[in-house]
């Protein structure tokens, strides 16, 4: 705490001008290229997902029969028309790996913000009233951490049934013990300042000092493990999805993709190939935003 | 230090409760009739009544739990669906396999993992670290289903250097003692097989240890690097010792607390990842066990291997937390 202070301190003798530490945040974010790599690589596969039926040359679902298993463009026997080939129903790949980006996007997006929502509000309560309740919560997230996360996955989904709407969910249930943790943990550290002693004595209902006074002073931690948690949720989707327990055919989703390529993998490996390619550079876009995220965030890992 | 461990002990009652409670409600707060479930749909009515009264289902929820639980404490944990056969005796026959995968897989990550972490933060900023950091980070980002399978085509399809699957070719002879093969073959002095499992291994477990050698390389380089810039390592190397001294002697014994902590929770990474692993490498594990009853829908199989891992989970993270304390005699005083 103590050489927190100080480290401000002498960091406003170095810059006079009084900033926003969010600016300095952003340029600490800036200089750092790995994570301005990560950032692009998000960005591209955003975009790619946003703007999927104009960018693919070819429709994701539409079986050719006369293409099937075309290879690459630049194989031999690779055309124009199907830049990254066909798979065994004569689809294009590329369109299917970039429709691959709206599905995983959209179920880390979803599966997250349920371990966001619920996990910021279980954190907060938790870190809040203390005592007993506290116990009570934290033992529950305990025990919910004690399953090994993609086994938990699995068996929400054997119970539910195997849909790419039941695999979001089974992820978000799993992700939640993380978020509860850090934001517990951050709503601890800040209810013990000041500024809610203040907000408490001018009659602040608790809700309002939780939502509008404390968790804002929490947000670094949350961004960083959001940013960490859109990472490992592409990849269980994808896992659940290789599994047959996410996304179903014709969906085109990156798992499910390589899951019905397994049996082609001598004749065609192309067909496995780009979608696990997607998936890793996916998932490391994130990871590197993520890790660059946690150094600018936290000035506590600066040095 | 022993109210420690007897506080941790006491915290393993309440937790495995509550695990317990998590699998029994999921099978029967699931829509649908657990007794249709078990027999399938083609059920007579007779017979489901008949198992519905074996099972306790016409009893109430709290009374068919404690009885749940009291067959559980017996070690009971009922019977799979397709083969009839004791949920614990195909355990004991899956376990092993298992175990021994997840162990070299272990190994691997520990071995490769502390070096790559070592050279690194001994080296900052050079060449080595760059590449061996940016490794680790696509090694944590690494579908590793989709790896095993590259893996496969290359070394087995292509170059045909490894087996493609299981863990002993069909005409090699191997007496089964413990279901640990390679512990088996030295115990029986049986070289061929001994040499057959190790080749059968390799693709399996170098798959498997991708994410905890990424992992554990990230992790000792930056407790490496944390205590290479304390005061006392400055005060070593400036008695003139050794940069090897320095480092494997004075720095490495501090650097390695985190470190085990990190590889001790591997344990569940490795689990998840041996569902995976398992499933492609047709391994006869626990991991593939599950798949194939998640598949069929055997609840009971789902039920006691989920109770099982999870069970094992928390003991190993316990050992680890409490291995801990032992280590760093710090954290007992918090």
């Amino acid at each position: 705490m103590n050489s927190e202070k100080f480290m401000s301190k002498e960091k406003s003798i170095k810059n006079p001008e009084d900033r926003h530490p969010m600016l300095d945040q952003m340029s600490q974010l800036w200089r750092n290229k790995i994570a301005v790599v990560g950032l692009v690589i998000v960005i591209i596969f955003v975009l790619a997902a946003i703007f999927a039926p104009s960018l693919s040359p070819h429709d994701p679902v539409d079986a050719s029969l006369y293409d099937q298993l075309k290879p690459p463009i630049w194989a031999e026997g690779g055309s124009s028309r199907n830049i990254l080939g066909t798979d065994d129903l004569g689809r294009d790949i590329l369109s299917r790996i970039i429709y691959g980006a709206r599905v995983s996007l959209l179920v880390a997006v979803f599966s997250v913000g349920i371990a966001f929502f619920f996990g910021t509000l279980i954190g907060a309560i938790s870190g809040y009233y203390k005592g007993t309740l506290d116990n009570v919560i934290m033992r529950l997230m305990d025990i919910l951490l004690s399953f090994p996360y993609i086994l938990l996955a699995i068996v929400v989904v054997a119970y539910l049934g195997p849909s790419l709407r039941n695999a979001m969910i089974a992820i978000g249930i799993t992700y939640v013990p993380r978020f509860a943790r850090i934001v517990r943990g951050s709503v601890l550290e800040e209810s013990e300042k000041d500024y809610v002693l203040a907000a408490k004595s001018i009659g602040a209902r608790d809700w309002r000092i939780i939502f509008v006074n404390i968790l804002p002073n929490c947000l670094g931690p949350l961004i960083v493990q959001t940013t960490l948690s859109f990472a490992s949720a592409i990849l269980d989707a994808a896992a659940l999805s290789f599994l047959g327990l996410g996304a179903q055919p014709p969906t085109p989703e990156w798992g499910a993709m390589i899951a019905s390529s397994r049996s082609l993998i001598l004749r065609a490996s192309w067909v496995m190939t780009f979608p696990g390619i997607a998936i890793l550079l996916a998932v490391l876009g994130f990871n590197l935003l993520g890790d660059g995220l946690r150094d600018a965030l936290d000035p506590r890992l600066r040095d | 230090m022993l109210a420690y461990i007897i506080r941790r002990i006491f915290i393993l009652v309440p937790t495995l409760f509550g695990v317990s409670l998590i699998v029994f409600t999921m099978l029967h707060l699931t829509p649908g009739d657990p007794a249709e479930l078990l027999l399938g749909e083609r059920a007579t009515e007779e017979s489901l009544h008949a198992l519905r009264d074996h099972l306790g289902l016409n009893e109430p929820l709290y009374v068919q739990y404690g009885m749940f639980l009291k067959r559980l404490i017996k070690g009971d944990l009922g019977e799979t669906i397709r083969t009839r056969q004791k949920v614990w005796t195909e355990i004991k026959q899956r376990f092993p396999a298992t175990m021994e995968l997840s162990f070299v897989a272990l190994m691997i990550s520990c071995v490769l993992g502390i070096f790559l972490g070592i050279i690194s933060a001994t080296k900052q900023y050079s060449i080595f670290d760059y590449l061996s950091m940016v490794g680790a980070l696509i090694g944590v980002s690494m579908p590793i289903f989709w790896l095993g399978l590259v893996f496969m085509l290359v070394f087995s399809l292509n170059l045909g250097w490894l087996p493609i699957s299981g863990r002993l070719s069909i005409d090699v002879d191997l007496s089964v003692i413990t279901n640990f093969y390679i512990f088996d073959a030295i115990l029986t002095r049986n070289w061929i097989a001994f040499k057959d499992a190790i080749w059968h291994i390799i693709m399996p477990a170098v798959t498997l240890s991708t994410i905890p050698t990424a992992i554990v390389a990230r992790m000792t380089r930056s407790a490496m690097l944390e205590v290479l810039r304390q005061d006392y390592i400055k005060t070593a190397k400036a008695k003139g010792l050794s940069q090897f001294k320095v480092v494997y002697k004075h720095a490495l014994r501090n650097a390695m607390i985190p470190v085990i902590t990190t590889i001790g929770l591997q344990f569940g990474v490795l689990l998840c990842g041996a569902i995976l692993t398992e499933t492609i490498f047709a391994w006869p594990g626990m991991g593939k066990w599950m798949y194939d009853a998640v598949m069929q829908r055997d609840y009971m199989v789902i039920q006691g291997g989920t109770l099982f891992i999870s069970t094992l989970f928390i003991l190993i993270n316990l050992v680890v937390d409490l291995l801990y304390a032992v280590i760093n005699p710090r954290i007992s005083v918090q």
